[in-house]
């Protein structure tokens, strides 16, 4: 007995060692992505964030790829070879103003691996367990519609597709009607889980949906649609974890997933919105404009009236918005920012939550363009300084600063927080014209008596206000 | 394969949840962007199972579908990763042309 039980442990310990390999990668790897987070708290330590993150990557991969199960590796290298050639051009030559497309894109490659390894799954062993088929089902789901609607809200973003709100009549209760029969197809496959038919059907389902959920969303409501879409993908990740019993996938799928939440209702709370007010509201629609239309007018300057203005002042506020973003201007906003800072004005950016197409949109942009991020502020701590400040600059931002917001009730922005750029002693607004925009809402703020029109594109008349500094410098006393 | 036993997986679940929650809302706004784009990496986690499915050969369908799912999870590795850092190494703090 002894002797046969050698041959067993002799033969059966190489395997055992892979095991033991590749769940102790798994742990290290859960463990490194939690550290990672952590260190992304502040930008001093971010970058070790992402580096313990990698680490922990590579090291489940590693796991992965040692696991004894495995047959062969030609298809695990193409996919490999073939994920790096997508990825890396991606994240090298793309620029910092198509961050928000990028990342709608990455969650549909996200929600597409967990759907389809799920759907793997499913044809390979079909769950026999309820619960199993049941979370399989779910995973699915949500992975599919994720990955439509992902792809939907690149397209939206890239301007592919119209960034109008879509909406036809009943719009509600048809995606509600196929959402619900996803949903009793996922029923049935749990009831039993041989129907293998059904398991199409949900995923067509699913997929339709996923297009239906975006097509009525502006691309001012981005924000929020892409933080959720990220938290669907994570989620589809976490419960793909259930289905393949591997808690290192339950652990990452249910970080990003919270990512995913926290972020949204940042967003939410920023537009002063509801979940099911931005999926379901069709924003575009809800525009009766605030009643009285008097043809009021509004004050137009140049730039060199601007730029003596600024001069003189000794705070300065800059609002940067979308519009900054699609003119590219952030470069020349940094060499506004060096000839105020250079004249000893003080010069801070006033950050709206949903400035931008997502979450931190601007910090980036204005990162890039190598402003130091302590001038960059957070609205809640930066809106008590502008009844202090000279001179409000805002830069293709709209909504974020218009008051109407504070006491309009008809307007569909009431109750959203907004910066409280009116109360600077000057406001200076550059816009393109006075086109509305989306939302088709008149902004108070460019009627108001401290307020002055900068017409032209963003990074035009920046450069000009910039270029007028440089020329009126006078030599700066010792 | 071991049962799979959903109780302790609903217990890791909802302990990585509020964990995350806690660590996410200590995130500087400032770095939201490069937080989302770091997430999505570390979801990509799942190209661990792709790897699986493409690599057990167990019918045609699953390894095409398993290639697929590598090819579509790694995209996210390798990208997320370098598009953080790349984000990341941008934000600065006191500029040196202070003159």
């Amino acid at each position: 007995m002894n002797m046969m039980w050698t041959v067993a442990e002799l033969t059966g310990a190489g395997a055992n060692i892979q095991a033991v390999f590749s769940t102790a990668t798994y742990i290290l790897a859960a463990a490194c992505f939690v550290l990672s987070l952590k260190w992304l708290s502040a930008p001093t330590t971010a970058r070790r964030g992402n580096i313990v993150g990698e680490v922990g990557m590579a090291a489940a991969i590693v796991g992965a790829l040692l696991q004894n199960n495995i047959i062969s590796y030609e298809w695990i290298i193409v996919g490999l070879v073939l994920g790096a050639l997508i990825g890396a051009p991606l994240a090298i030559w793309m620029p910092m103003t198509a961050v928000p497309q990028r990342t709608a894109f990455s969650h549909a490659c996200g929600a597409l691996a967990a759907t389809l390894v799920g759907t793997a799954h499913y044809f390979t062993h079909v769950p026999e367990r309820k619960e199993e088929m049941a979370v399989l089902s779910v995973e699915v789901l949500l992975g599919a519609l994720t990955f439509t609607g992902s792809l939907m809200a690149t397209g939206k973003l890239q301007e592919i597709l119209p960034q109008r709100p879509i909406t036809f009549k009943g719009q509600n209760i048809f995606n509600f009607l196929v959402l619900g029969a996803a949903i009793a197809c996922g029923v049935g496959l749990t009831i039993n889980p041989h129907l293998t038919i059904l398991f199409p059907v949900l995923l067509g389902l699913a997929a339709i949906f996923g297009v239906l959920l975006i097509v009525p969303i502006g691309g001012a409501d981005m924000p929020t649609v892409i933080a959720l879409l990220n938290s669907y993908a994570g989620l589809s990740a976490s419960l793909m974890g259930f289905v393949l019993d591997n808690k290192l996938l339950i652990i990452a799928g249910a970080l990003d997933g919270a990512s995913g939440f926290i972020l949204s209702i940042i967003m939410c709370k920023a537009m002063n919105r509801s979940f099911t007010n931005v999926l379901f509201g069709a924003f575009g629609q809800v525009q009766k404009s605030s009643g009285t239309q008097e043809k009021k007018t509004v004050r137009s300057g140049t730039p060199e009236e601007a730029a003596q203005i600024m001069e003189a002042a000794q705070s300065v506020i800059i609002i940067p918005g979308y519009g900054m973003a699609v003119a590219q201007a952030q470069h020349k906003v940094r060499d506004l920012f060096d000839q105020l800072t250079r004249r000893g004005v003080d010069v801070k950016f006033a950050i709206h939550p949903v400035a931008g197409r997502m979450p931190g949109h601007m910090n980036v942009l204005l990162a890039e363009a190598e402003i130091p991020y302590d001038r960059l502020i957070e609205m809640d701590e930066i809106n008590g300084d502008f009844s202090q400040c000279d001179v409000a600059l805002v830069i293709g931002a709209n909504d974020v600063v218009n008051p109407a917001a504070r006491h309009d009730k008809n307007s569909p922005i009431y109750g959203m927080p907004i910066l409280d750029a009116d109360k600077a002693r000057t406001v200076f607004a550059i816009k393109r014209s006075m086109n509305p925009g989306f939302a088709g809402i008149e902004n108070e703020l460019y009627y108001a008596d401290n307020c002055m029109m900068l017409f032209g594109d963003a990074k035009a008349v920046v450069s000009a206000v910039a270029k007028e500094l440089a020329e009126s410098a006078e030599p700066v006393a010792a | 394969m071991p049962t799979p036993d959903i109780a302790s997986h609903l217990y890791v679940f909802i302990l990585a949840a509020f964990l995350g929650l806690e660590v996410i809302k200590r995130v500087s706004p400032l770095l939201h962007t490069p937080l989302m784009s770091l997430t999505n990496a570390i979801s990509a986690i799942s190209v661990v199972a792709a790897i699986e499915i493409a690599g057990r050969h167990e019918t045609t369908l699953a390894t095409v579908l398993g290639t697929i799912a590598v090819t579509a999870a790694f995209t996210n590795v390798v990208g997320g990763f370098m598009i953080t850092d790349r984000m990341l190494k941008m934000f600065k703090k006191r500029e040196p042309v202070k003159k």
